[in-house]
């Protein structure tokens, strides 16, 4: 029986193209064939409903309460895969009580079997909702852009994760770059910072996986004011096809893994 | 029609495009509040009338009449709006709680009206001791509430002292001549950024840190600790330059297309 590879996705900084990310490499995966499901676990500011113009009658709120079955909230995305989203009635949600860390983890178990990735859409920020939505992923994807306190925010969550949860080997997308060599040059200093400043108490440090980087491309925003998917408005943008290449090395990072831990 | 006189005010009914309105009861009110100099000055039933009396009667139901502070209805409505904010901006909000330390030994001590007396003072060392910008009301008996927008969590320990000093040099004068001073316990507790969080759990947190503060003993401050990563300054540079290398330098005329147009 497969088991899904669970991403959780995340930036320090709220606003730097996270629930873009999620649903677009969603799409890229689903395109090369994988049953993909997006948790939207942004609980408190959720906006994947509005980056898809969705509007599900039954969202995890339901669920969570009780009131529908996880099968009826389960909704199907333009891109070809399939998303759960959060409503705004999850404002009571957005603390992390045993009852919320309870239902998540059920969730979770329950949608594993059935999918071959499940991307969690986190908020933003270290919030102890973040960190636990964070816990519950096998690996977990930092976004940030190219800006001081985008990269300060990533940072700060790359230190708290590995300090928490023992994330060695955070994976970096860098989103809006605007030359040829600008995300490298990015997550090569980052690194630089980490192995720096930052060590484990068994003497190593902290290994990014740079799975590369989306360049800044006037057809995200275009997209967003369509409300359509990047990969299905404008599939042959820059963004787009960057992307997709993110897609082709979290596949074979995560069959590498896969192949190392004997999954 | 003529400015209503006050023996007419209590049984007032004007009328408004031909319908009857009963305002006696409200312009009693606002009389007895002192806000009425527009009486006497607008036409009863038009516009302006109209728009005063309603600006009269929210001011009225915001206020706490004691303290002329907000109230609790007027300071959850800031809340909410102050969360919607953080929400948006992740900028740093902070909630206090302030309770007067003894205070039933007060009133039992100097009497209910000198206890009064001691409740505006402090009402009014909160108020000053914040920035004009924070939200500060009466929450009801004893309790106090203020709202710091845009407030760092490395300062909130040093805010917090600064009101609670403040308090502690209060010194009450009553008609009896007697000196009386008071202490409060304060509690505090961020918003948290980037994440929509409810009024009511955002006091529930700041509660849970009075408690704290009541019961190691008063007259002190307790602040919940947020979940954050330190990032030294050293840090910071070493992060920073990664994005200044990549900014094109003035002088550098290769990369202004603007140029390649010209002979």
């Amino acid at each position: 029986m497969s088991v899904a590879h669970i991403l959780a996705i995340t930036s320090g900084k709220g606003g730097v193209g996270k629930t873009m990310l999620s649903a677009n490499l969603a799409a890229a995966l689903a395109r090369r064939g994988e049953k993909v499901l997006v948790l939207d676990a942004d609980l408190g500011l959720a906006n994947l409903d509005v980056v898809l113009n969705l509007h599900p009658r039954t969202t995890l709120h339901d669920v969570f309460t009780g009131k529908a079955p996880l099968d009826q909230a389960v909704t199907d995305a333009p891109g070809g895969f399939q998303v759960l989203l959060a409503g705004s009635g999850l404002i009571e949600y957005s603390r992390l009580t045993p009852q919320v860390r309870e239902q998540l983890a059920l969730l979770l178990d329950t949608v594993r079997p059935r999918y071959d990735r499940v991307l969690i859409d986190t908020g933003a920020g270290i919030s102890d909702i973040v960190l636990y939505a964070v816990s519950l992923a096998d690996e977990v994807l930092v976004i940030a852009t190219p800006e001081p306190t985008a990269l300060a925010d990533a940072y700060a969550t790359i230190k708290v994760l590995a300090a928490q949860q023992d994330r060695t080997t955070p994976m970096l997308v860098v989103n809006q770059t605007q030359r040829p060599g600008e995300g490298a040059h990015v997550a090569t200093q980052l690194q630089a910072v980490l192995r720096r400043f930052v060590q484990r108490p068994d003497g190593t440090s902290i290994t990014l996986q740079a799975l590369g980087d989306i360049a800044l491309d006037p057809a995200v925003r275009q997209s967003v004011q369509k409300r359509q998917l990047l990969m299905l408005a404008y599939p042959g943008s820059d963004a787009a096809s960057d992307i997709r290449e993110i897609a082709s090395r979290l596949v074979a990072a995560t069959a590498a893994a896969r192949l190392q831990s004997g999954r | 029609m003529a400015p209503l006189s006050p023996p007419a005010r209590e049984s007032a009914v004007i009328s408004v495009d031909g319908h009857p309105l009963r305002v006696g009861l409200a312009l009693q009110l606002l009389e007895r509040a002192g806000q009425h100099d527009w009486m006497a000055r607008l036409e009863p039933g038009s516009p302006a009338w109209m728009q005063a009396l309603i600006d009269g009667l929210c001011t009225l139901s915001s206020r706490d009449p004691l303290t002329g502070l907000f109230n609790r209805r007027q300071f959850e409505a800031s809340l909410d709006s102050e969360i919607d904010r953080v929400a948006r901006t992740g900028e740093s909000a902070l909630l206090l709680l302030l309770d007067i330390d003894h205070f039933k030994h007060v009133n039992d001590t100097y009497g209910h009206a000198a206890g009064d007396v001691v409740i505006r003072h402090i009402g009014k060392a909160l108020q000053d001791s914040v920035r004009p910008m924070d939200t500060v009301a009466r929450l009801g008996g004893e309790e106090f509430g203020a709202v710091l927008p845009n407030c760092p969590a490395s300062f909130g320990q040093t805010v917090a002292d600064r009101v609670r000093k403040a308090i502690e040099d209060t010194v009450v004068l009553t008609a009896a001549d007697q000196r009386i001073s008071v202490t409060v316990s304060v509690g505090g507790a961020f918003a948290p950024q980037w994440v929509r969080s409810s009024s009511h759990l955002w006091m529930e947190r700041a509660d849970q840190q009075l408690y704290r503060a009541k019961a190691a003993g008063r007259n002190r401050i307790c602040l919940e600790s947020q979940p954050r990563s330190e990032v030294s300054n050293e840090e910071r540079d070493m992060l920073f330059s990664a994005v200044s290398a990549f900014v094109p330098d003035a002088m550098d005329t290769s990369t202004d297309p603007t140029l390649d147009a010209l002979p």
